[in-house]
């Protein structure tokens, strides 16, 4: 028997007439944990969020708040508080005002609001701004002072729904630091919903990948980003140069595919045994691939798919320059083109376009799925 | 003409027909009106200057009660317009769907486009003893003998709300149109029942509406003449029937002009009070300064 | 510059046509509800050529309206016999009117000579007469058999089943009814101001006897024909009228008299058509048109057979209401002094406000 989580869904689904919006979900969510769901739009993420918020009914299945089912409880009896996406701080009201609303709502004495309004401002660092109008505070203050009015209700669980979609780039890396910080700070269950990988990969404990109201795999970043089980996921989290193609043959230790260009790859099976002849795709990330130069003339020997390691031959095309996470794009002499990170060390080599290089890369590098749409069993 | 006379030019042409209405059709008119009030009637055709049209305002009582009662059955029928026309309003831009909108939208607006007489007469063929609503109580057997609706105070106020409810609901609706659904549900979710979501959170953002709302409907509801007239019967004394009685029975214009100018004086004091009441400004209740 | 100069001149053209005379082929009629009936119109733009606007009124908006303009916007209006003289010394709103352009041997001599009589100012004569009629009481017999007097509109049996309408007249004919003589009075104020409160007292007292103030013909005839009203003050035509459609109510002169009336023809001060007012006036009073009129609206014109040009049922629902005595009992309107109409209407600013 597993402990009692913060958040259970079981089997939760919603359909809209015909259109399922969220199919059959399950996940529980332990005590303090920063939990994001990740997922396009559309994908039914903010659905399920409404219906643990209890703006939505689900249609099938059971959800669960520190064990106990919050299905027959009206929206404003669930401890479940909800940063909306535009924040939805009432414009009427002043910061203490706003902060002391879910207060009053519960019958909290006069003195004692005062008091946890004060307490709650201090600790999202904002202490002398409860007389302030929602009008004169900048985004990052308005984020933190919508928090501050769910945390001081001391909720089971605290929903965001895409809070940093509004702000501009430079505030919302600062945000995201932010925000994790008032999570272990406060020691409360966050559950995030964003579209944005990186929010999700740089915040979370876990991240729940979801795509047309499914969960495709829920883990830790590392774990999505290392091993993602599902093509979906492979595409979604982190960047992947991306090749579709075909099973050449299997051996032991994984699969040889030829892309539709004509590239032959070593590659290892990540979701589920391949077939000969089954149409694939197959996942490089730039970091898995190492570059080095090369004379014109081995560059064409180097092409070679069979053994262990993934050797190709090419000619660069461009620098995509962005300091530590530069990149090159590499045209192979089969005619795919390739992005690799730029060595940072080594050996001085000229990449200027045109030049010759040589890719290299583990077979572990190459991550090969099923296509979707097209059943590996099939 | 160089670039500078050029613009300045049109910027007066621009202009120039809204000072002419201003100056003519309102600033005009009411100094006309003003000076006239000041004239006193001492015998047929001979005049004096001073404020005695005023003063037998107040000496008399039957003009001042007259105001007080224009003013406080005014004030009611703000208010009931108000509770008549808010959910109506929220339905209209909170609850309703697209398309049902514009039907529900219509729907309110049809009444507007009969005139006041003809409504009243409406109002009277229902309301009569041996009119719709009275046959219709015999018929179904609630009551055995015929029924007099009309010629009362509550059928006065019932006929008033009609006609000026939908001057409430436009501003309300355009004003909730414009609220994030999430504040209601930021609401909700943060423990607040249905009541203290209304009271706390709709009321006091549609509070630039119902300010509005309410000064057109208080100020149409005290310058009505045909629907108090037609509906009240015997015992409706209105402010603007005692005016026309000065003008047009007694011939006594002089006091008729000071009935008029103390009708825009206090119908002015009341919708300052009420905006003083309200915490709005004028200003606030025409254009809302968002965060 | 070009575009100023269009500008003014389209400034110009508008202020000019909302200003232009009325076409000479236009009579713009003041007149009362049932004074000018579709068909006489039609006729007399057939023969004539001159179209008739006609506007809706009673005597105390005539002479408002005039009064407003002084005396423009009208070309021909219809105030009752002793209303001119005092509105003319006041306002100043009516002209004289030139007698030669009018068939005055088409009218009955006492009803032409009681009109001059009423307007002749500084010598010069102001109106002629159209239809005269009388005001006093509609009942109806089969609910109401005994009332009789203005006094009876207070009789408790009728609480809620009678109407007036709040003018001079409900005033006047308590008056009588009360026994005192108003008209006589008009000549001493104090007098009269006396006479009027104690009707106004009256009235006050019998407030819970009235449904409602009749304001129109049609408002009353409505209240009578549907039977919420017993009894109500009325002109005889408006009753005759319903008498035909129901024999049980009709005219009843009170038992102090009918108070008779005769509106006239009065020319404004700014008539801009004063040819077609005559070509009018005359038109109306030719037998045929009379007779047309007369069906139409319940009263009899001031022809000189004005009692024979009109419809049978007419005649029949006439003698049903009057007798002899009744007719000669007839107590016409006199003149109102200036000033009379502000003392009244603050009484009947009391009797309606009373509770």
């Amino acid at each position: 028997m597993a402990a009692i989580h913060d958040l259970e869904c079981r089997g939760v689904r919603k359909r809209f007439g015909a259109f399922v919006a969220v199919d059959g979900v399950s996940f529980g969510i332990p005590s303090g944990s920063f939990f994001s769901i990740l997922g396009p739009s559309g994908c039914g993420k903010t659905t399920l969020l409404r219906m643990i918020a209890g703006f939505e009914e689900p249609s099938e299945g059971d959800i669960l708040i520190k064990g106990r089912s919050v299905l027959s409880l009206a929206p404003n009896r669930r401890n479940v508080k909800l940063v909306f996406q535009h924040l939805a701080l009432f414009p009427m009201m002043n910061v203490a005002e706003n902060i002391a609303y879910g207060l009053r709502c519960k019958g909290v004495a006069r003195g004692e609001i005062a008091r946890r309004t004060a307490d709650v401002l201090e600790r999202v660092g904002l202490p002398h701004a409860g007389s302030k109008d929602i009008g004169q505070l900048s985004g990052g203050q308005k984020q933190r002072i919508a928090i501050a009015r769910c945390m001081v209700l001391d909720p089971d669980v605290l929903l965001l729904d895409e809070p940093l979609g509004a702000l501009d780039l430079k505030l919302r890396e600062q945000m995201k630091i932010e925000l994790k910080m008032l999570q272990s700070q406060f020691g409360t269950t966050f559950v995030y919903i964003t579209h944005d990988q990186s929010e999700a990969l740089v915040m979370s404990d876990r991240v729940a990948v979801m795509n047309h109201g499914r969960f495709e795999q829920v883990g830790a970043p590392r774990e999505l980003y290392h091993d993602p089980v599902t093509a979906f996921v492979a595409g979604f989290v982190g960047d992947s140069n991306r090749w579709p193609g075909r099973v050449l043959d299997r051996d032991p230790a994984g699969v040889r595919v030829e892309t539709d260009s004509g590239l032959t790859l070593a590659a290892c099976e990540a979701g589920g045994v391949l077939r000969r002849g089954d149409a694939v795709e197959v996942f490089v990330r730039p970091e898995s691939i190492s570059v080095t130069g090369a004379q014109a003339t081995d560059a064409t020997d180097a092409t070679d798919g069979s053994g262990e390691h993934n050797r190709q031959a090419g000619r660069i095309e461009g620098t995509l320059f962005n300091g530590a996470n530069s990149r090159i794009l590499v045209r192979t002499s089969t005619g795919e083109q390739v992005e690799a990170d730029l060595p940072q060390r080594g050996p001085d080599i000229g990449f200027e376009n045109g030049a010759p290089v040589v890719l290299a890369w583990e077979r572990t590098g190459s991550k090969c799925f099923a296509r979707a749409g097209e059943d590996p069993a099939g | 003409m160089n670039q500078r006379s050029i613009r300045r030019l049109t910027l007066f042409m621009l202009l120039a027909p809204f000072l002419l209405w201003i100056a003519l059709l309102i600033v005009l008119p009411h100094a006309g009106i003003f000076t006239l009030s000041l004239r006193e009637k001492v015998a047929p055709l001979v005049y004096t200057v001073g404020p005695g049209n005023y003063l037998d305002f107040f000496r008399e009582p039957i003009y001042w009660n007259t105001l007080l009662r224009t003013a406080s059955f005014s004030v009611l029928v703000t208010a009931l317009t108000f509770l008549v026309g808010f959910p109506i309003a929220y339905y209209i831009a909170k609850i309703a769907g697209r398309r049902a909108r514009g039907a529900l939208f219509l729907g309110c607006l049809i009444p507007l486009w009969v005139s006041d007489l003809v409504r009243a007469y409406g109002w009277m063929i229902l309301l009569r003893e041996t009119g719709v609503v009275s046959s219709f109580l015999q018929w179904t057997g609630i009551v055995s003998v015929p029924v007099e609706l009309l010629y009362n105070d509550a059928t006065v106020v019932v006929g008033l709300v009609y006609t000026v409810v939908l001057f409430m609901i436009v501003p309300l609706v355009s004003t909730l149109d414009g609220m994030d659904n999430s504040l209601i549900e930021a609401g909700y979710n943060l423990g607040g029942n249905g009541l203290t979501v209304m009271r706390r959170i709709v009321i006091p953002y549609a509070m630039p509406g119902i300010v509005a709302g309410s000064i057109v409907v208080f100020m149409l509801t005290a310058g009505s003449y045909l629907t108090p007239i037609l509906l009240g019967g015997k015992n409706s004394m209105w402010f603007t029937e005692q005016i026309y009685e000065q003008f047009i029975t007694r011939f006594n214009w002089e006091s008729g002009a000071a009935f008029g100018i103390l009708l825009l004086l206090f119908t002015s004091l009341t919708v300052w009070l009420g905006l003083r009441l309200s915490g709005q400004s004028l200003a606030s209740t025409v254009a809302r300064n968002e965060a | 510059m070009r575009k100023f100069k269009v500008l003014a001149v389209l400034a110009t053209l508008a202020v000019a046509t909302t200003t232009t005379p009325a076409a000479a082929d236009t009579l713009r009629l003041l007149t009362w509800g049932s004074y000018a009936p579709e068909n006489v119109i039609e006729m007399f733009k057939n023969e004539t050529g001159i179209e008739v606007e006609v506007t809706f009124s009673n005597n105390e908006e005539m002479i408002s309206k005039l009064r407003a303009t002084g005396g423009g916007g009208f070309d021909l209006a219809q105030p009752s016999h002793d209303r001119i003289h005092a509105a003319q010394l006041e306002y100043n709103i009516y002209r004289p009117m030139d007698l030669s352009k009018i068939d005055t041997s088409a009218y009955d001599p006492s009803l032409l000579a009681a009109v001059k009589a009423n307007t002749t100012i500084d010598g010069e004569v102001y109106s002629v007469p159209h239809f005269w009629g009388t005001s006093g009481l509609v009942v109806n017999k089969a609910k109401a058999p005994d009332l009789e007097s203005f006094a009876d509109l207070c009789d408790p049996q009728y609480e809620g089943r009678v109407s007036m309408r709040l003018k001079r007249t409900i005033l006047i004919g308590m008056g009588y009814a009360m026994g005192e003589d108003p008209f006589g009075a008009y000549g001493d104020i104090a007098e009269y101001e006396r006479i009027i409160n104690a009707a106004a007292e009256k009235l006050i007292a019998c407030k819970a006897n009235v449904k409602t103030y009749w304001t129109g013909g049609d408002d009353l005839s409505n209240l009578l024909r549907s039977g919420e009203i017993v009894a109500s003050d009325a002109w005889d035509g408006t009753a005759f009228k319903l008498n035909t459609e129901n024999p049980d109510i009709n005219f009843r002169p009170p038992s102090h008299g009918a108070m008779g009336w005769i509106d006239t023809f009065t020319l404004p001060r700014k008539s801009k058509a004063e040819e077609a007012a005559y070509q009018w006036i005359n038109f109306v009073m030719r037998p045929d048109i009379a007779k047309m009129m007369s069906s139409h609206s319940g009263y009899v014109t001031a022809h000189k057979d004005g009692g024979d040009l009109t419809s049978d049922q007419l005649k029949a629902s006439f003698s049903d209401a009057f007798s002899n005595d009744d007719v000669a009992n007839i107590k016409w309107f006199a003149n109102i002094p200036p000033g009379l109409e502000d003392i009244e209407g603050k009484v009947l600013e009391r009797i309606k406000a009373a509770q």
